[in-house]
């Protein structure tokens, strides 16, 4: 395994997220009775023509002015030719010399804490192309069911270079990837409905070989956790092939999720030839510095701007930054968090949205956008933190209050369950004293060298004062009085 | 009024000297005894035909009526119209009642007021040069019923021909139109490429295609020319342009020389060798009659294009074999009764739905564009398409329009070329170039040869839509060439 290198390259389909379809009027919503949302041009009835939806023109620029790409000045729309029954026209409308998207990057963080680091994967290409509909194999009595509501839906297939080299790099290009267009607004990126899927083309090589080896491609992965699974199982079978002394054929394979497995769909010998040509139907698309300056405008703030941002404004790293660019929604919320608590608290904040927060939110299965607790709540909270009004650990149960709607702010939580922290040392020295001549025992212990027992007269401190004694102060206290 | 003009019958109409209801009933009848023999029409609907008369009759009594309201025509059976069977001559399409109009038809049958008498005649899928590709069987001419009308529009020329209707729509990729106009004494014109939109007119070669008017003179094709133009969004080959009335040039013109200044160029290439002595004797004929109307010849020359038959037989062929892809028999149109697999039911499916003609041209597409034959065949074809109209782009520096003839021979007899695809595809050896630059083109009756129509061919400039018709209408107001009707038709 070691001296085998991993050369992977993903192709995206991600649905564009348009209200009609891209060459008709037909409505592109999710779910509705097989065949109600397919119009003439859909059917492809005798005489109907395709006309360009502008609205995926425009999603097409976003994502190319998102990853610095070049968008094409002019491309053009080409046939793809096959028979399936769910391709009405016998062709796909899509683009193959010049597509609307060229060259561009996207910047990613891989892996997490010491062993993350920065990748950057270069983008081949972005094209528009229409979708097929759907076979129904089931409930036919031995037929199939054709359904073509999807048909004509506008995909953009987003290609990389081969610039990833293991299972981890490919689901963070994904992961990034999925979080750009969301953010872009381009694409729903639900997997489920298929709106955002992956072919992963996949080879091995021998470390140090400069020559590819040939690749075979997996298509249609829809979870991130299937695109790691057949990518690894994929790799493994591969290295196994060739040290047994066999050659990989170039081949399109499918992945099995039940059994964890890669099977040959087709080689290359019965690849088609689609014959590809322009669309006579279509005109060349053009599209001027105009068209491109009114997106322009219309961009929110990229999320590799926010995350330079993020580390060079507020001092967070890398990886924090990352985390907290992972959607529009994430990254909203932590500002908003920010706005209230200062910048001086950023990396605070950053641990509260991406631990606390998260992890309460992930345990009641809510999005960010549902979480009882305000961005405005949070960093009010935060400030009292600061301020050191309350510990940590206080902290912890002032946000449960206001998770429970206890409260409508943290100062007023604080307020009436009395949570205000003890921070005048009279007070806390009355109390290590009170705790000092209880616990007889313990002093003797850690005079004898027993370190623990400092910790248990801290506690006994701490819960003497009901929590709310400030821990620095009862720490500095109880070392001058038991060295004393 | 079988034989009226569309102006004169328009007149009739408004003064109600006759209902359209009356004028239909009469073309309908006509059909109803002629059409047996002579096969242009593979639909008819009498009430449909009766009810949209009725409907124009309320129009005109309403005062809302249109230059052409309640007037009858019959329509290539290439255009969509809803609830009508849209066969496009194929097996393929026999039992397709089409759910929608195509725009021609939505705009004649709607604001134009016109009545459509039936579906006419044509070859397969439009391919094919003399109408025989049909599977609803041959055309014949009703100049000599042992002869051909010339294709694809050939049911269309036959059914105006035997004033089966005053005037037809066709359809043009290599010279559908003009072709069978000549073939049965017709005036036909097809636009520049754009002018008339292509939605709902089922695809041949879409780069190629285009839709006009077959009538009895330029004037009427101007008028029924008003009724099929306009921009169509949903059609993104449709040209935004400014309407135009091209029956704007078509005014009474003072004098004896009204084509003074008129620049005719005449292509070296159209007045060589393989061309009927009879044929060219009757264009050369034409043209000096234009020299006394006042035009002026030069000599220009096409040197491409004696490679607009090879860079058709590509192209066009590559485009077809994309376009008939759709007819599957998993939506709509014909599907083989027995078949076991998926692939056993496409092959059988288009095995038995489709002619030889276009079962050949679907080969041809599908081998061109090939991987790696692309190249050499649809890109070289391309290129000299290109050439082809560069050649037009110089001419027309010296010329305003060009003339020449429509087709090399005279109506052929049917089942003479049929077995000959080559023969048959130099029928349109000179307008399959018009069609490849996008230029248009018509064919006027200009003699007869053996007894059987010749026709001219004008060539103009892009959008010279409106010069062609006056150059047209001038030399049928000298001559009477497309007055003359066939005899053995009463």
């Amino acid at each position: 395994m070691n001296q085998w290198e991993v050369v992977i390259g993903i192709e995206t389909h991600a649905q564009l997220a348009t209200v009609s379809k891209i060459f008709s009027g037909a409505s592109t919503a999710f779910g509705a009775e097989p065949n109600t949302q397919a119009c003439a041009v859909d059917l492809a009835l005798p005489g109907v023509l395709p006309v360009l939806n502008r609205k995926a023109v425009d999603c097409a620029i976003r994502f190319g002015l998102s990853i610095g790409a070049e968008v094409a000045p002019k491309s053009v729309f080409a046939r793809k030719n096959y028979f399936y029954p769910d391709l009405p026209k016998g062709y796909q409308i899509s683009q193959m010399d010049l597509p609307v998207v060229v060259g561009g990057s996207l910047t990613l963080q891989v892996g997490s804490g010491d062993k993350a680091y920065e990748k950057v994967v270069r983008l081949t290409r972005a094209h528009l192309e229409e979708d097929a509909g759907k076979s129904l194999h089931e409930d036919f009595h031995g037929k199939s069911g054709i359904d073509l509501n999807r048909a004509g839906t506008p995909l953009l297939e987003i290609v990389t270079e081969p610039d990833m080299r293991s299972s981890d790099e490919a689901v963070a290009y994904a992961k990034a990837l999925h979080g750009l267009v969301r953010w872009i607004g381009i694409c729903d990126g639900n997997m489920q409905e298929g709106s955002f899927r992956c072919d992963a083309n996949v080879s091995v090589r021998p470390k140090g070989q400069a020559e590819f080896g040939t690749r075979r491609e997996i298509k249609n992965l829809n979870s991130f956790r299937f695109l790691k699974e057949a990518i690894d199982y994929e790799v493994h079978w591969q290295i196994n092939e060739i040290e047994e002394g066999r050659r990989i054929q170039q081949a399109t394979v499918l992945f099995d999720p039940d059994t964890g497995e890669t099977r040959t769909m087709r080689t290359k010998e019965d690849a088609h030839d689609y014959r590809y040509f322009p669309d006579p139907d279509l005109l060349p698309l053009m599209i001027g510095a105009e068209w491109i300056e009114r997106i322009k405008g219309e961009l929110p703030e990229l999320p590799g701007q926010k995350r330079e941002r993020f580390t060079n404004v507020l001092g967070l790293s890398a990886y924090d930054a990352a985390t907290l660019t992972a959607s529009q929604e994430i990254a909203a919320y932590f500002e908003a968090v920010v706005a209230v608590a200062g910048q001086g608290n950023a990396k605070p904040c950053a641990n509260w949205v991406m631990v606390d927060l998260a992890a309460r939110l992930n345990k009641e299965g809510l999005e960010m956008a549902e979480s009882p607790v305000s961005a405005q709540q949070l960093g009010g909270l935060i400030l009292r933190i600061a301020d050191n009004t309350i510990s940590n650990n206080i902290a912890k149960k002032v946000f449960e209050a206001l998770w429970n709607g206890e409260g409508a702010t943290a100062d007023e939580v604080i307020d009436k369950q009395g949570l205000k922290q003890i921070t005048d040392s009279g007070a806390i020295e009355a109390l290590v004293d009170e705790v000092l001549a209880a616990n007889a025992a313990n002093v003797a212990e850690f005079k004898a060298g027993k370190e623990k027992a400092f910790n248990a007269l801290v506690g006994q401190v701490m819960k003497a004062a009901k929590g709310k004694a400030n821990p620095q102060q009862v720490n500095d206290l109880l070392k001058k009085k038991l060295a004393g | 009024m079988i034989h009226a003009s569309l102006k004169e019958l328009s007149q009739a109409l408004a003064a109600k000297k006759i209902s359209s209801v009356e004028l239909s009933t009469l073309f309908l009848d006509r059909i109803q005894r002629l059409n047996p023999d002579i096969n242009a029409f593979v639909t008819v609907d009498r009430d449909k035909s009766l009810a949209m008369a009725r409907a124009a009759d309320a129009s005109i009594a309403a005062g809302t009526a249109g230059p052409l309201t309640g007037i009858p025509v019959a329509q290539k059976d290439i255009f969509c119209a809803e609830g009508w069977t849209t066969t496009c001559g194929s097996k393929m399409l026999a039992n397709f009642v089409s759910p929608y109009d195509a725009t021609v038809i939505a705009k004649m049958h709607g604001e134009a007021g016109l009545v459509s008498l039936g579906k006419t005649n044509m070859d397969e899928f439009a391919m094919g040069s003399s109408n025989e590709t049909s599977f609803f069987g041959p055309v014949k001419n009703p100049w000599d019923r042992a002869r051909v009308p010339g294709g694809s529009s050939g049911g269309s020329a036959a059914a105006v021909a035997a004033r089966l209707a005053p005037a037809a729509t066709g359809t043009d990729t290599g010279g559908s139109i003009r072709q069978p106009a000549a073939l049965c004494n017709l005036t036909g014109l097809k636009p520049t490429y754009g002018v008339v939109s292509r939605y709902g007119m089922i695809a041949f070669a879409s780069s190629l295609d285009q839709g006009g008017p077959m009538a009895a003179s330029a004037e009427d094709c101007a008028l029924l020319l008003n009724t099929m133009v306009g921009f169509d969004e949903r059609d993104s080959t449709s040209l935004d342009r400014p309407t135009e009335d091209y029956t704007r040039e078509l005014g009474e013109k003072a004098g004896d020389k009204p084509l003074n200044g008129l620049r005719i160029g005449l292509p070296r290439e159209f007045f060589g060798e393989g061309c009927d002595a009879e044929v060219m004797a009757a264009v050369r004929a034409a043209i000096a009659e234009y020299e006394k109307l006042g035009a002026t010849c030069v000599e220009v020359s096409l040197p491409n294009s004696h490679l607009s038959v090879p860079a058709y037989y590509v192209i066009a062929p590559a485009e077809a074999s994309s376009n008939l892809s759709r007819f599957d028999g998993v939506r709509y149109g014909y599907r083989a009764p027995e078949y076991g697999n998926l692939d056993d039911m496409y092959m059988k499916s288009r095995a038995q739905g489709f002619g030889a003609e276009v079962k050949r041209r679907i080969l041809i597409g599908t081998y061109v564009l090939s991987h790696g034959y692309y190249d050499a065949y649809y890109l070289q074809a391309q290129r000299i398409r290109r050439l082809i109209a560069n050649d037009f782009v110089e001419a027309f520096k010296s010329c305003d329009v060009i003339m020449g003839p429509t087709s090399p021979s005279t109506a052929f007899k049917l089942g003479e070329k049929a077995a000959d695809p080559v023969q048959m595809y130099l029928s349109d050896i000179y307008t399959i170039a018009v069609n490849l630059a996008g230029l248009p083109g018509m064919s006027i009756p200009c003699g007869f040869a053996g007894g059987l129509p010749v026709g001219l061919q004008l060539i103009g400039n892009y959008f010279a839509e409106n010069q062609l018709l006056n150059v047209a209408h001038r030399y049928q107001q000298a001559t009477d060439w497309h007055a003359r009707r066939p005899e053995a038709i009463a």
